[in-house]
Order: C-alpha cells, then sequence, then structure tokens
C-alpha cells in the first residue's frame, strides 16, 4: 500500500485545493449583481470587453465558453435548469435552435429596434451584435488579387481542381448555403456543391483551418469569414500574411454578411443584470469595441466602421432577410445529398 | 456501482435514441455516408492497432531484454509519446507539413502517439514473464525464433492485445487528430452533426454505431485472452537480460531513436518553432501557473477516482471468469469510445437530474474524469490482479482472513504496481481531455487543453503555444512516474 497512499495523500489535497480555490457556482447571497453568461465567442474575442462591462455596471459577470454549437446542446439538456442568464452566439443558428424549443424569451422592443433589421431576428427572442463578410482567402504569394474570382461559383472551374478550401460541418458555411438557397434557387445551390466535389474541394473542420492551410501555401483558396484573418494578422503582422483577402462582388451573395447574437434565457426574463448586459454590448462603446477590437462589423444603424476593412456598405451584401435562414435542416440535407456531410 | 456508473454514457445514448421518430433516425443513418465514415473508423482503428503491436512489442523487447546504456532514459523516450495529446501532435505534423492529410498521415501520426499502450503493458510481462520458460526450451535445443514464436510471444499476448484495444478504442473515439489531419470518421460524423444542425439524435444514432463498432473490439480481445496462456508470474528468477551483439545493440538504439524523432521531436520542434517565430505573443504567465495547477489538480483526483470505480470491476474480471464479469468490463470499455461530446451531455443530464447542487462544481468534473477513464485504469490492474497467485489469497483465506482483508493484504499489495500504472495513464488521459472538461468545468476554471483549445479556434497558434508546451510538460510527470514504475514487476 506504500504507493497507493500518497496518490491518494496527492489526489484528496487537489482535490480539496480546486475546490477552495474556485467556490462552486451557489447562488450568490446578492443575486441582483452577479450575471452568468454563457458565450460560444471566444474569451480572446470577447473577454476585455466583458471586463469593461463588469468595471462600469459593478455587476459580477461569470463566464462560460465554448463552441456556440455545444454551448447551445448544452444548454437544451439543461432546459429551465440552465444557470446561465444569457447566450453570446456566434451563430444565429444555435440562436434559433434554442429560440424554437422556447427557450429564449422574446427582448423589450428597444433592444431589438436599435439593430438594423436585416441583422437581427424577426420574432424579437435574440438580437444580432455584429456582422461578418464572407470571403475568399488566396495565397498571395501565388495568386494576385485579380486571378482570383469574386464570385463562389467561379470556383466549380477547373483551374481550382483540387485547391479550394471549404467547412461544410462549420455553422457560418452551413449559414451560407441556406443563403444560396434562397438567393439562387435550389437547383443551382445543388449544382455548385456538386461541382466542388467535383472539383476536389479540400475539406477543412473550422475556418481557422482553412486559414492556416492557405497562409502555409497548402490550398491556393478557401471560404471564411473575414475576421479570422485580421485575428492571424494582428498576432504575426499584417505584412507577414501570405494569405490575402478577396471580397464578393456587391450585390450578390458571394458578398454575404453574417451575424453574431445575443439571447435571454426564458428564466431570466425580468433580470435587470440580463437587460443592461445586452443594451451595453449595442451601445456606442460596445460596438466600438468590436469593430476597433475583432474588426467585425457594426449592425447598429449609424455605427462605427473597421479602420483595414472595407465598409459594410462597400461589401453591400445581398438583399436578404435573416429569418429565411431558419430552414438550417434544408441545408443538412442538401449537404447530406451531394455527400459533403 | 461502478459499472452503472461507467454505464452513463450508454444510458444517455439509449434515452435519446428512444425518444427519435424511428423512421426518421433510420433514413439519415442508411445512407452510403455513414457506410463510409463507419468503414474509415474501422480502417484507421484496426490499422493504428496493428501498427502499435509492430512499434510496441519490439521496443517493449529491446528495453527490457537488452542491455542497452541508459536504460531508464529509453523507458522514458518510449512512454513519452503519451504526454503528447493527438491533436498537439497532428497539429505539429500539419505545421510541418502544410496540407498533410488523409488515412496513412492519420494512421501514422495516432500509431506514434498510442503506441506506449502497448509498450507499457507488454514490457509489464515481459519482465514478468518467467524467463526460464524461454531457457528451458533453448536447451531443449528451440531456436530463437521458434522460442519467440512458441513461448515468448503466447506469454505477452495478452498484455498486447489489451494494449492494441486501447489504441483502437482511442483511435475510435478521437477527434482532434483527424479533424485536423481531415481524415472523415465516425466520430467526425458525430461533431458535423451537433455543429451547424444541432441533430442530437444523428448524433446519437452515430455513436451508436461507434459503439457497436468497439464492442466487436473488445469482443475479439477478450476472445484471444480466453485462448492465451496464463502469465505466470516470476517466482524470484530474474528475468534474463541479453547482452546482444554490438550490431543488435546499435540497430535497436537506431529504432527507439527513429521512433522517439518521430513521435517526439517533431511535435516538440514544431512548438518551438511557433514559439520562437511568432511575434504577437504575450505571455501571461499567472494565468499559465493557474491552468497548469488546475490541469494537475483535477487530472490527479479524476485518476483517484477512475481507480476507485476500477478496481471491482478489474478483481470481477481478473478471478471469475463469468459472464457477468466479461459484461461489466465491456461496458466499462464501451462508454470509452462514446465521442467526448457525447459524454459530456450525458453527465450534463446525470448530474442535473441526480445532484443539480454539483452542477459544474469541480466535483461533478472529477467524476466524469473518472467515468472518462474508467477503462484506461481497468486493463492494467486487471491483468496485474490476475498475475496474482490465486494459492496465495487462498492461503490467506485458509488462515482466517476475510475476503475484504485478503484482497487488501494480499491481493492489492501484490498488484501495485499494475493498479498504480492504470492510475497514472488514467491521470495522463485526464489532464488532455477536452469536451466534458469544456462543459462541465466550473465558471472560470481553465485547464491547459481549455486554453489551448480557445487559442486554436480563433487560429492564434503563437499564442496556443506556451499552454501545449506546458500541457506536454505536466502530463510528462505521470508518465515519467509510469515509465519507471510500469516496467518492474
Amino acid at each position: 500500500m506504500r504507493a497507493l497512499r500518497p496518490t491518494i495523500a496527492l489526489a484528496a489535497a487537489a482535490l480539496v485545493l480546486t475546490g477552495c480555490s474556485v467556490s462552486p457556482a451557489a447562488p450568490d447571497a446578492d443575486e441582483e449583481s452577479t450575471l452568468v453568461v454563457y458565450s460560444g465567442r471566444d474569451e480572446e474575442l470577447v473577454g476585455p470587453l466583458l471586463d469593461a462591462f463588469e468595471a462600469e455596471s459593478g455587476i459580477t459577470v461569470k463566464v462560460r465558453y465554448a463552441t456556440s454549437v455545444e454551448m447551445a446542446a448544452q444548454l437544451l439538456e439543461e432546459g429551465d435548469r440552465t444557470p446561465a442568464q444569457v447566450f453570446l452566439s456566434q451563430e444565429p443558428g444555435a440562436l434559433g435552435a434554442l429560440s424554437a424549443e422556447g427557450l429564449l424569451t422574446e427582448l423589450p422592443s428597444d433592444i431589438t429596434d436599435s439593430v438594423d433589421p436585416q441583422y437581427t431576428s424577426t420574432d424579437g427572442t435574440w438580437v444580432g451584435l455584429t456582422g461578418r463578410a464572407r470571403v475568399i482567402a488566396y495565397d498571395g504569394d501565388e495568386l494576385t488579387a485579380d486571378e482570383v474570382p469574386t464570385s463562389v461559383f467561379d470556383l466549380t472551374d477547373p483551374r481550382w481542381r483540387g485547391q479550394v478550401g471549404i467547412a461544410p460541418s462549420n455553422a457560418s458555411f452551413q449559414s451560407f448555403v441556406t443563403a444560396l438557397r434562397v438567393l439562387e434557387g435550389e437547383d443551382a445551390t445543388e449544382a455548385w456543391l456538386r461541382g466542388l466535389v467535383a472539383n476536389e474541394a479540400q475539406i477543412f473542420p473550422r475556418n481557422g483551418a482553412i486559414l492556416e492551410a492557405v497562409n502555409t501555401g497548402a490550398i491556393d483558396v478557401g471560404l471564411i469569414n473575414h475576421y479570422y484573418w485580421f485575428q492571424q494578422a494582428a498576432e504575426v503582422g499584417a505584412q507577414n500574411m501570405r494569405a490575402q483577402l478577396q471580397y464578393g462582388e456587391p450585390g450578390t451573395s458571394s458578398a454575404l454578411v453574417n451575424v453574431t447574437g445575443i439571447g435571454i434565457l426564458a428564466g431570466s426574463a425580468d433580470d435587470a443584470a440580463a437587460l443592461e448586459f445586452v443594451r451595453y454590448l449595442l451601445s456606442a462603446e460596445g460596438q466600438d469595441y468590436f469593430v476597433t477590437q475583432t474588426t467585425e462589423y457594426s449592425v447598429v444603424p449609424g455605427g462605427p466602421t473597421p479602420a483595414d476593412a472595407p465598409a459594410l456598405d462597400d461589401i453591400r451584401g445581398p438583399e436578404l432577410d435573416f429569418a429565411d435562414l431558419a430552414d438550417l435542416d434544408g441545408t443538412i440535407a442538401l449537404l447530406q445529398k451531394v455527400g459533403l456531410l | 456501482m461502478p459499472a452503472v456508473v461507467a454505464a452513463i454514457p450508454l444510458g444517455y445514448l439509449v434515452l435519446r435514441l428512444s425518444q427519435s421518430d424511428p423512421e426518421r433516425l433510420l433514413a439519415s443513418l442508411w445512407r452510403t455516408r455513414t457506410l463510409e465514415l463507419a468503414a474509415n473508423s474501422l480502417g484507421l482503428s484496426a490499422t493504428v492497432a496493428i501498427g502499435c503491436l509492430v512499434i510496441g512489442i519490439p521496443t517493449a523487447w529491446a528495453i527490457t531484454r537488452l542491455r542497452l546504456p541508459l536504460p531508464g532514459l529509453w523507458r522514458a523516450v518510449a512512454t513519452l509519446p503519451l504526454a503528447i495529446p493527438s491533436y498537439v501532435a497532428a497539429f505539429a505534423w500539419v505545421a510541418t507539413w502544410p496540407g498533410l492529410s488523409g488515412f496513412w498521415p492519420t494512421a501514422a501520426v495516432m500509431t506514434l502517439a498510442c503506441a506506449p499502450y502497448v509498450t507499457l503493458p507488454v514490457a509489464a510481462a515481459l519482465t514478468m514473464a518467467d524467463s526460464r520458460y524461454a531457457d528451458a526450451a533453448r536447451t531443449l535445443g528451440a531456436d530463437p525464433t521458434r522460442v519467440l514464436l512458441r513461448v515468448t510471444l503466447p506469454r505477452i499476448a495478452p498484455a498486447a492485445a489489451a494494449g492494441a484495444l486501447l489504441a483502437a478504442l482511442y483511435t475510435l473515439a478521437d477527434f482532434g487528430a483527424v479533424s485536423i489531419l481531415r481524415f472523415e470518421t465516425l466520430t467526425w460524423g458525430v461533431h458535423s452533426a451537433f455543429e451547424g444542425s444541432l441533430d442530437r439524435v444523428l448524433a446519437a444514432a452515430l455513436s451508436a454505431v461507434l459503439v457497436t463498432m468497439a464492442f466487436v473490439f473488445v469482443a475479439v480481445e477478450q476472445l484471444m485472452r480466453r485462448r492465451a496462456a496464463r502469465v505466470v508470474p516470476a517466482t524470484g528468477a530474474e528475468p534474463t537480460t541479453l547482452s546482444g551483439t554490438p550490431r543488435s545493440r546499435v540497430i535497436a538504439i537506431a529504432g527507439l531513436l527513429l521512433v522517439a524523432a518521430l513521435s517526439i521531436g517533431i511535435p516538440l520542434g514544431a512548438l518551438v518553432v511557433r514559439l520562437v517565430g511568432g511575434v504577437g505573443i504575450e505571455f501571461d504567465w499567472p494565468r499559465l501557473a493557474e491552468s497548469t495547477a488546475s490541469t494537475l489538480g483535477l487530472g490527479v483526483a479524476g485518476a483517484a477516482v477512475a481507480v476507485i470505480l476500477a478496481l471491482p470491476i478489474a478483481t470481477l474480471a481478473a478471478r471469475y471468469r463469468s459472464t457477468v464479469g466479461a459484461l461489466l468490463e465491456s461496458v466499462a470499455y464501451l462508454g470509452h469510445v462514446v465521442p467526448g461530446v457525447v459524454v459530456g451531455l450525458s453527465l450534463v443530464v446525470f448530474t442535473l437530474s441526480i445532484a443539480p447542487a454539483l452542477y459544474q462544481t469541480v466535483f461533478a468534473l472529477v467524476f466524469a474524469y473518472g467515468v472518462l477513464f474508467l477503462p484506461k485504469a481497468l486493463g492494467s490492474s486487471r491483468s496485474a490482479i490476475q498475475s496474482v497467485p490465486p494459492a496465495l489469497e487462498d492461503t490467506s483465506r485458509t488462515l482466517g482472513l476475510g475476503r475484504l482483508t485478503t484482497w487488501w493484504r494480499v491481493t492489492a499489495r501484490i498488484a501495485i504496481p499494475g493498479i498504480a500504472a492504470g492510475g497514472l495513464l488514467a491521470a495522463v488521459t485526464a489532464m488532455k481531455e477536452l469536451p466534458a472538461t469544456l462543459m462541465l468545468r466550473p465558471i472560470g476554471v481553465e485547464t491547459l487543453a481549455t486554453e489551448l483549445w480557445q487559442k486554436t479556434a480563433i487560429a492564434a497558434y503563437g499564442a496556443a503555444t506556451p499552454y501545449a508546451i506546458a500541457l506536454v510538460i505536466v502530463a510528462s510527470i505521470p508518465t515519467f512516474l509510469l515509465a519507471r514504475s510500469g516496467y518492474r514487476s
């Protein structure tokens, strides 16, 4: 037993230590001043903003980070027993799924009215927070901007055989396919997807991996969201980025602008802290943070514009109602039909 | 009780599937895509298992039977790949050779990462196996090859099979490496089902296919074990160490070095290159220290729970060749291949319905680690208990000691190296765990794995590197202990 005893002692000590240093999720005495946020957005991106809110409001913010979809799955399992008051999502799809199950509360009109109706929910159960443009990332060492198409439909050309990176399981790609179905029709979308498969498109698990592949020259082009590029450029320096961005032809489906959003859980409908938090993110200060720090687009009319990226008005996303993007099941079925899922 | 605990993920699958519309379920499952994913998973796991045997058995033989310079170093080197998470290794390979993807690269990376699962138990078996049998065969005129095939291999077969099974199950459940190296397996399918569509039913259905596959692996292993000779423990006789010809020693060292370069050198090298190459990386030392401490604490505590849960099952499986024992053992293994996301969700449901007050506390997380890594502790505990001569237990019983006292004072005392090795293996794996940790950790608690995940999710690979290096270093601690204890009888 000599060998086992220290192990048990160590384990017990570890339990006690971790248990003491972090108080379990016991209800606080003063509930008004605490807010539990489930964030599908990364800490690197939103952490500083939450700290600023904490400092300004005096409300203690407890955040749990994971991917939007895993978090939504967790919220679905938790149901009304969730400790969370607010869900901050990277994708409208995850918010839509919770809304469909009745897990989100309807937001007051002063909040829903403050957002550009093009970039928010139709039933008021969640609001858009920021916009991100779909772009074609390309290998700047091998290609010049005018060699890279501004329409995704050109990527089925044999010129790009085996050189296009896509992430079919990723929610932003799926939203994009839904938009294509709405704007271009089922047949054109299916033909495009089949064209990509026939053209040996390279399958990646997520946007970051596509950018990494383009940036190392492993593939020529890839479909991602614009801000991934700015995030990596901030780390290695913009002049050191091998990958470059091509924005879609203005007004077409290739120039789609997708949104991130936020909703309040049904059990916290009247929670003052939750409402204050949502209002803060939509305030000039909150929107300014996203624009300057994460290079996303403001969805509040008259909001700021990022310095290095083209203005939202210049990208000119297609005329589209986000409520039309609700048919995720149809998109999944299509992706399954062509063998991408 | 422990078996019930181990069955939580399986119970969740049954719950989800029973709530679904069978027609829709069948329609989404009955596609060539499912077959393709299943074939990919099966092919990959089988290849990795075979690859691990091919690397693991010679490695184990070289480090236990050959008189090599610096024996401790080689043992450590042969065990160290365990400390490197498969997703870190895969990332390093892709960072070094951009565009690397598909079946063979994935199989190679997984094999290199999993080979110690075979090396460790085989080395332990070689050390424990009485080499006088081999000597006897030699004196009776059998040539070395014949001795190897007829005497030595059958004796290490159960250990090798148990190790290969762990490697195969680990590969079935792995998502990190297959997603980075872009080889679409069933686990990939489960994640795709969640992502975008939040299709918990399809995810559960695909997981059920995975479990079925794992059942086949477990059955094959149990069959092999039943047919294999029982390892007769050495009774005081020192195992023979061959000095070997200088040439054979050079070949052995070259082989060990090559494997080490591929499995340890490349990943660590790529990480260091990243660390040195980044410009905008800021070190957050307090944060790094904090997440290192919680990784260590949670890993050790989780391993302790895993061992406590594993011991009753291991004892039953080792001592009684009953159907119940075999079944319990299978259940414990099967839960292991359910993808981490599903295990995480199952424990969310379990904690909220049994002990809502503990939800998202350290206790729930440690318990989850216990459930998740019970199989890691199980295999080596079982073979260790199996190798305790039943005659000793019988003697103890006739001398008037009770069943439990006998177990504690005789069986456990002799089997302790094997049990400890199982616990250390569980600790290493717990430290690398991600999906369940993300769902169950208390708010504000970060482990090195969650930090690493956060950084790589936004493509901040440079910022991720210090956490990756810290994770490898922390996981090396139990690995080195394993290297020291695991090879001794």
